[in-house]
């Protein structure tokens, strides 16, 4: 998991079979979840109109989605107003080759980062890697992942499949080639590990001219961004450096201050289950005397018209990257966010990185399929995207427009048929009753779904009566 | 009278009519005429499952069809019931979907029943399926009926709301993880110390005792149908033929 780049991942099912039989993995991962989880429904349950206020996400959210492209422009004005400057980037390439602009105009060789999805999507540290410019995670999880030369695997946690053993081997090894090295008799206590990262953090702080962020909301009345941490690292990004660049999915936005009341119960609550998070940083333009001189927006695109359009799948959208879905989801658990293969693992990356990045690949076409249709992630949703329904209707896609699911259709179009003849029907399952087997032989599916099945599991025999016979003996 | 249909599904037909059996014996104790209409087969829910929905709605077309006309349609399957109940509605373009009911809907909600005369003397888990849990919210039906089954010792299933790792063709499609969902649900259910582990839906138990029987574990699957079933005169056993 080297390199720092999704490019050329396994498809779901190879992946995960690597990773359930990973079992340190496997037990970082369950108590990890299971600790999360069980706060969150701890939080959740705490507010007695949890219900109405999911609701009230979702409908806040389809409206600003269905008039994007209003409160986009007013967003803009906003921001420019109060002294921004406004970039629209249709795709990760534009939005990389503008920030890589933007900070070669001044003039500077690093930057620090507040922990970003957006541009954890885009591979902006890579890209500006290529132009000659250092990025510096200060997220203490993702700056655990940039030293261990290391991917993501949650969106909240990403370093949550390294147990702290891991991270202090990765912060005695490799903390001298960012910076400030780790202590030569580092312990691994959670205090003595936070204290290294607080020094080498430190350095990185009062010697940035330059920060990157990403936002977790963006408020159009005002040209407000808002990012939510835990650490206060983000906020020394967002305050000291002189020029402030932000990437922002285009769908972070929303209307009005009074929105934003609703968001800030649902996020921390849905996220680290706290009622209130620790730092909350807002910013409008740039103030006279205090933070930035110089702000940027970088609008992001990247896919996201595309997922408007589909009137199913847009509900993706809708998304506040909270990661409850993760934190319950059973395949995740299993399979660890790195078998995702995106910036966006669990149910959600499964429904919207094929979305963003389409299902071209033998990897994005099996995201789709990399659930059992459980439903707990729709459960915990605080924006009520129906991740099931989403992932059956991607399902539907992959079949229509990617090759290698002809054989598969021939036996769906072949079953139909049968349970839609009687006399097909009765032959087929005469047929099924003599062999007394579910599954048979000449099966001709790509993936060998006896093989499969029996790898792990005995195939029941079947009886020698179906339930249709005894009817027709016992009902004359 | 109001009309009775069974809708005993295409898994349970060929692999489990133990389950369907069971259903009618229950059903006809407590004075219902069920009817089984012929001519059913399957609600199509692999297919759309799957990704092939034109192959599913002629088999949502197919049993509004066949069950036309009943008042009330009795299936033994949270999955299917839910799919029919959901997904049948929007593949048909209509805005009323079958009325269908999962057994224990029927007993509980139709025929206001808890006490179906059973007897079935055994330490018994209850897994909560997730369509029948999260799709139809059975809610504590299920623990309601067991509840009133003489002899029945209901113990607390560890964990009880996770997924078997099932999921239809997601248990061939991704069988490394649903082998390592099934080996943790088994685990569970051994932990809970239940003779038998049971549910309203067959598919997953049939996932679930396919991987209790490969690792030896000490806990049998049976449909809550069975259990119902069961009585002193006619223990589970022999109704299974």
């Amino acid at each position: 998991m080297s390199g720092g780049t999704y490019l050329g991942m396994p498809s779901f099912p190879a992946a995960a079979r690597l990773a359930t039989q990973d079992k340190q993995l496997r037990a970082n991962l369950t108590r990890a979840t299971h600790t999360i989880r069980d706060k969150r429904a701890k939080a959740v349950s705490e507010l007695e109109d949890w219900s109405g206020l999911r609701e009230a996400g979702k409908q806040i959210k389809d409206h600003t989605l269905r008039h994007l492209d209003q409160y986009l422009v007013q967003l803009e004005t906003k921001v420019t107003e109060a002294g921004g400057t406004v970039h629209w980037a249709r795709d990760a390439a534009e939005a990389n080759r503008i920030v890589a602009a933007l900070v070669k105009a001044t003039g500077e060789t690093e930057v620090v980062k507040v922990k970003s999805m957006a541009t954890q999507e885009i591979g902006l540290n890579e890209a500006l890697a290529a132009e000659g410019i250092s990025a510096y995670e200060t997220d203490l999880a993702e700056l655990i992942v940039q030293l261990g030369d290391d991917l993501p695997s949650h969106i909240l946690v990403p370093a949550i499949h390294r147990n702290r053993t891991e991270i202090r081997d990765i912060f005695r090894a490799n903390m001298a080639r960012y910076g400030r090295p780790a202590p030569a008799e580092l312990s691994d206590t959670p205090a003595d590990l936070a204290e290294a990262a607080r020094l080498h953090l430190r350095e990185k702080f009062l010697r940035a001219k330059v920060a990157v962020s990403g936002a977790n909301f963006m408020i159009a009345e005002s040209g407000t961004l808002v990012v939510l941490e835990s650490e206060g690292n983000g906020r020394m990004c967002l305050t000291l450096p002189e020029t402030l660049i932000s990437v922002v999915g285009i769908e972070k936005i929303i209307p009005s201050w009074r929105d934003l009341e609703v968001f800030m119960q649902l996020l921390p609550r849905s996220s680290t289950a706290e009622r209130m998070n620790p730092y909350t940083t807002m910013w409008t333009g740039t103030t006279e005397g205090d933070g930035p001189r110089e702000f940027h927006l970088v609008l992001l695109d990247n896919g996201r018209t595309d997922t408007l359009a589909d009137t199913v799948g847009r509900q993706a959208l809708r998304c506040i990257r909270c990661s409850a879905c993760l934190n319950v989801c059973p395949v995740y658990e299993r399979a660890g966010g790195h078998a995702y293969g995106s910036a966006y693992p669990g149910p959600i990356g499964a429904i919207l990185t094929p979305q963003l990045r389409g299902t071209g690949t033998a990897l994005d076409a099996s995201l789709p399929y990399a659930s059992s249709l459980c439903g707990a992630c729709y459960e915990v949703c605080p924006v009520a995207i129906d991740i099931p329904e989403v992932l059956v209707h991607l399902r539907a896609r992959v079949t229509e427009t990617e090759p290698g699911h002809r054989a598969e259709r021939a036996a769906m179009k072949a079953a139909t048929y049968a349970m839609t003849h009687p006399a097909a029907y009765r032959a087929a399952e005469a047929a099924a009753v003599r062999s007394r087997k579910l599954i048979p032989k000449a099966q001709k599916l790509p993936i060998g779904p006896a093989k499969a099945w029996t790898e792990s599991r005995d195939l029941p025999e079947l009886p020698r009566q179906t339930f249709r016979q005894w009817w027709k003996e016992t009902h004359p | 009278m109001p009309t009775t249909a069974l809708f005993v599904t295409c898994v349970n037909d060929v692999a489990f009519p133990s389950t369907g059996i069971a259903t009618v014996r229950v059903l006809e104790r407590l004075g219902v005429a069920v009817d089984f209409p012929e001519a059913q087969t399957c609600c199509g829910q692999m297919q759309y499952n799957t990704g092939y929905p034109a192959e599913a709605k002629p088999l949502a077309e197919k049993f509004a069809r066949d069950f036309r006309g009943y008042d009330a349609i009795v299936v033994p399957s949270g999955s299917c019931g839910a799919f029919v109940r959901d997904i049948h509605p929007r593949l048909l373009g209509s805005s009323a979907p079958p009325p269908v009911y999962e057994l224990t809907e029927y007993l509980l909600d139709i025929l206001e029943t808890a006490d179906v005369g059973a007897y079935f003397p055994h330490r018994v888990a209850y897994h909560p399926t997730c369509h029948s849990a999260r799709l139809l919210k059975l809610g504590d039906r299920p623990a309601r009926l067991l509840s009133r089954v003489e002899g029945l010792e209901l113990v607390e299933l560890p964990g009880a709301e996770e997924c078997c790792g099932f999921g239809g063709t997601f248990s061939v499609k991704n069988p490394d993880v649903s082998a390592a969902m099934g080996a943790d649900k088994v685990a569970h259910a051994v932990e809970s110390g239940a003779e038998y582990l049971v549910a309203a839906d067959n598919s997953c138990l049939m996932h679930i005792g396919g991987t209790a029987r490969r690792s030896a574990a000490p806990v049998r699957t049976l449909h809550l149908a069975e259990v119902l079933a069961s009585t002193k005169d006619a223990p589970y056993e022999a109704v299974a033929q």
